[in-house]
């Protein structure tokens, strides 16, 4: 078993968590794709939601966001 | 310092194998299947309506994983899964190469149960002659004691569905980042589009 001070991957010593390193190569392979496939792809990273913060029982303005490749 | 060595080395091998003989924690594919009814839910439905089935409940539905069989099987079974499909599922297949940070990692029916992470990288099927690729981003690899192997990943493409000329833009891009990264972080992010696009890169001519 690795002790605690095994070498860290070079992105989770930047600071990054798995799934932002996962989700930047995804992206990145998605964008080097040929035409076809490459719009099915950006349609796949589409993300549509909407946030509202509460604060004394009642809700704020919400954030929407909808938008095609996030980055 | 190296006066010891075959001390710790001796201590280490028969510690190693005092707790190998007898393992701490089996296999999930070794345990018994969950049972699939509770009893006592059963009996008592019975009691209270006896000619009224009992619902079924979600572990009823479920098949159990076949158990680790005595002997190597002949075939590796693979489920190979992406969040939006399932690639390959319940497939009888050879051998499948799979693309681990450790390197390319071949896996054979009655290979020993492993988690692999895996990098970006060609990822094969091979099927008697028949060989598939595909490119995958990160993801894991399972391999389990019964000779099934989950493989997911957040995408794969075949490898003609890229792009060489994006590949080679890309890796010129990510290069000169590199170059002239500052903070941490940017020259992580450069990093990881150098080693996508030199994977990609490989993969196209490989």
């Amino acid at each position: 078993m690795a002790s605690s001070g095994a070498a860290v991957p070079f992105w989770r010593a930047a600071g990054m968590t798995y799934i932002s390193y996962s989700n930047i190569c995804t992206s990145l392979v998605r964008s080097c794709l040929k035409e076809p496939h490459r719009s099915n792809a950006a349609n796949r990273e589409k993300v549509h939601f909407a946030i509202s913060k509460w604060s004394n029982g009642k809700p704020e303005s919400p954030t929407i966001r909808s938008d095609s490749a996030t980055e | 310092m190296y006066r010891f060595a075959p001390r710790l080395l001796i201590r280490g091998i028969a510690g190693g194998s005092r707790r190998s003989a007898a393992p701490a924690r089996p296999f999930s594919t070794d345990l018994p299947a969950a049972p699939t009814e509770d009893a006592t839910f059963v009996e008592a439905w019975r009691k209270v309506a006896p000619n009224v089935d009992p619902p079924k409940t979600p572990l009823a539905f479920m098949k159990p994983r076949p158990s680790t069989p005595a002997s190597i099987p002949t075939k590796l079974t693979v489920n190979f899964v992406l969040p939006y499909q399932s690639e390959i599922a319940n497939k009888e297949v050879d051998m499948v190469i799979v693309p681990a940070t450790t390197g390319q990692m071949g896996v054979l029916p009655g290979h020993v149960a492993t988690i692999a992470e895996l990098k970006p990288g060609v990822l094969s099927v091979h099927e008697g002659n028949d060989v598939t690729k595909y490119f995958v981003s990160s993801g894991f690899a399972f391999i389990h004691a019964n000779s099934v192997t989950d493989i997911i990943t957040v995408e794969a493409a075949p490898i003609d569905h890229i792009d060489p000329t994006l590949v080679q833009q890309g890796l010129a891009d990510f290069t000169q980042k590199l170059n002239s990264a500052t903070t941490d972080l940017e020259k992580a992010e450069a990093q990881i589009g150098v080693d996508v696009h030199s994977a990609l890169n490989a993969a196209l001519s490989g």
